[in-house]
């Protein structure tokens, strides 16, 4: 963010409002969090963002952690940064939003005006027969960076040359698309280069996947014999798994691993529950023009829990969401008009350390969700040089520089 | 709204947040305005005029793309001069 852009004092914000400064509350301090409460601070906003724990841990590229590539300390950021840029921050749990009050776990009450929620995700172990949060410490699931993905990765470093490596992926929705297919590629390429005589297994609860003719081309061209795909259609539905003996169990039959990870379905973070704003489905249903809640008014929703129709469940799409969030929130304060909005996704995957590939996507509000602009958007060439491959993995690198610089520089 | 502020941003030289046109603000998700030397160059300080030819080429598929093509063709001309006119700042 520009100088020019940020850093207004928020005494000046009181003056030029009708009825004194206005206090916005925003929970989670992940990719969106942060990116809404530097957003409205810069527009003379006052604003408070909780967040429970100190240390960040990064997704993004958390699969080359898995796969040896990067250091888990790349992962890690802190909110020092966002203090210096203004904002308050404070390390504790919310425990309850009731009117227009948020209570936080050492009984601090922070009235607000408007409520932006950025609760991220929370894996669902109901969901699955035999995947308990006790059996995750077995089965890693290491979808939400941290102490989990150091335990795959030395699960996988551990693992004897020969051993067979299952991953599960769930239906959709779950955060990150692509994810599990660029975990498959750079675990693929772990056992490739490491261990030449093992193999991984790739059971889907799909048919279908985000860049799946890329991927699996470049499966096909870099690691034949090494990665097995089963789709929904030739039994990769997961029914039940069995942590003691590392097994899994399909409508096909089972299959034990030497190490297995088990992508779990997923919902929208404990926040949303806590503050009302998720449906049935478990995730929060939002008007696309300021991601306000449709169930519960002044409540905000933005990046992984929120239902934004055809925009992914990523970290670019959080940090995009929580500046036009920011935008929509100032407008309804200060009762001034908001253009409709439009927004951004970009996704990279890794399929090896100097091959990238992208999805993109541009969106506009239709019809009462986040949709597609016809023509727009798509995935990165079927056919490349390895020049533009090269070039899309610099890219992946360069963007989680970018946006966790934008995040907690 | 900028009007009544006006006075009280000369007192500070403190400049406002200026609200971004429709899709402006996420370029920045990729485009840093602070980094040195990043791979993906920064917008901030560039002319404007630069920036719209280049959304434009991208949009009519002129311009050698690895992925702006793909994200060009989401804005009309008039839409991409807002933008390059906000994201140089």
């Amino acid at each position: 963010m520009s100088l020019s852009r940020r850093a207004l004092p928020v005494l000046l914000a009181a003056p030029a409002l009708a009825q004194g400064a206005p206090r916005v509350v925003v929970i989670g301090g992940g990719f969106g969090g942060t990116s809404a409460a530097r957003s409205l601070h810069a527009q003379g906003i006052a604003v408070t963002l909780v967040e429970a724990r100190e240390t960040y841990t990064a997704c993004p590229l958390s699969n080359a952690v898995i796969a040896g590539l990067r250091p888990m300390g790349a992962q890690r950021f802190g909110y020092d940064g966002l203090r210096r840029a203004g904002v308050t921050v404070l390390h504790q749990a919310a425990t309850s939003v009731e009117g227009r009050e948020v209570t936080l776990a050492d009984g601090t009450r922070l009235p607000f005006d408007r409520l932006v929620l950025s609760p991220g995700i929370a894996l669902r172990f109901d969901a699955l027969p035999g995947y308990t949060e006790a059996a995750s410490a077995t089965m890693p699931h290491a979808w939400q960076a941290g102490a989990q993905t150091a335990l795959l990765a030395r699960q996988l470093a551990e693992m004897e040359d020969g051993g067979t490596v299952i991953m599960t992926v769930p239906e959709n929705p779950y955060r990150c698309p692509p994810g599990p297919y660029e975990r498959a590629s750079l675990i693929a390429y772990f056992l490739k280069t490491r261990k030449p005589r093992s193999k991984l297994l790739v059971l889907d609860a799909k048919d279908a996947f985000s860049k799946q003719r890329l991927f699996q081309a470049a499966w096909a061209a870099l690691y034949p014999g090494i990665l097995e795909y089963v789709p929904l259609s030739s039994g990769g539905k997961v029914t039940a798994v069995d942590a003691t003996n590392r097994r899994v169990s399909t409508d096909f039959g089972d299959h034990e691993g030497a190490v297995v990870n088990v992508i779990p379905p997923q919902r929208a973070g404990d926040i949303a529950r806590i503050a009302g704003v998720a449906d049935r489905s478990l995730w929060c249903p939002i008007s696309p023009e300021n991601f306000e809640s449709r169930l519960v008014p002044g409540i905000h929703i933005i990046g992984d829990a929120a239902i934004a129709g055809a925009m992914p469940k990523s970290a670019f799409a959080a940090n995009a969401q929580g500046r036009v969030c920011a935008d929509a929130v100032v407008a309804l304060l200060r009762g001034t008009p908001l253009p409709t909005p439009r927004l951004l996704n970009t996704c990279y995957s890794l399929v090896a350390p100097d091959y990238g590939i992208s999805i993109a996507g541009v969106y506009r509000p239709a019809n009462g969700l986040w949709s597609d602009i016809p023509g727009a958007g798509g995935t990165s060439p079927l056919e490349a040089p390895a020049a533009t491959r090269a070039a899309e993995a610099r890219y992946a690198e360069d963007w989680f520089a970018t946006i966790t610089a934008d995040a907690f520089a | 709204m900028r009007r009544a502020l006006f006075p009280l941003l000369l007192l500070t030289g403190a400049a406002l947040a200026e609200q971004a046109p429709p899709g402006a603000s996420t370029c920045l998700g990729c485009h840093s305005a602070t980094r040195v030397a990043p791979a993906i160059p920064s917008l901030r300080g560039r002319e404007a005029a630069e920036i719209a030819t280049a959304m434009r080429d991208y949009r009519e598929g002129r311009r050698p793309a690895t992925l702006m093509d793909r994200l060009a063709k989401g804005f009309s001309e008039e839409e991409s001069q807002a933008i390059a006119a906000w994201v140089v700042q």
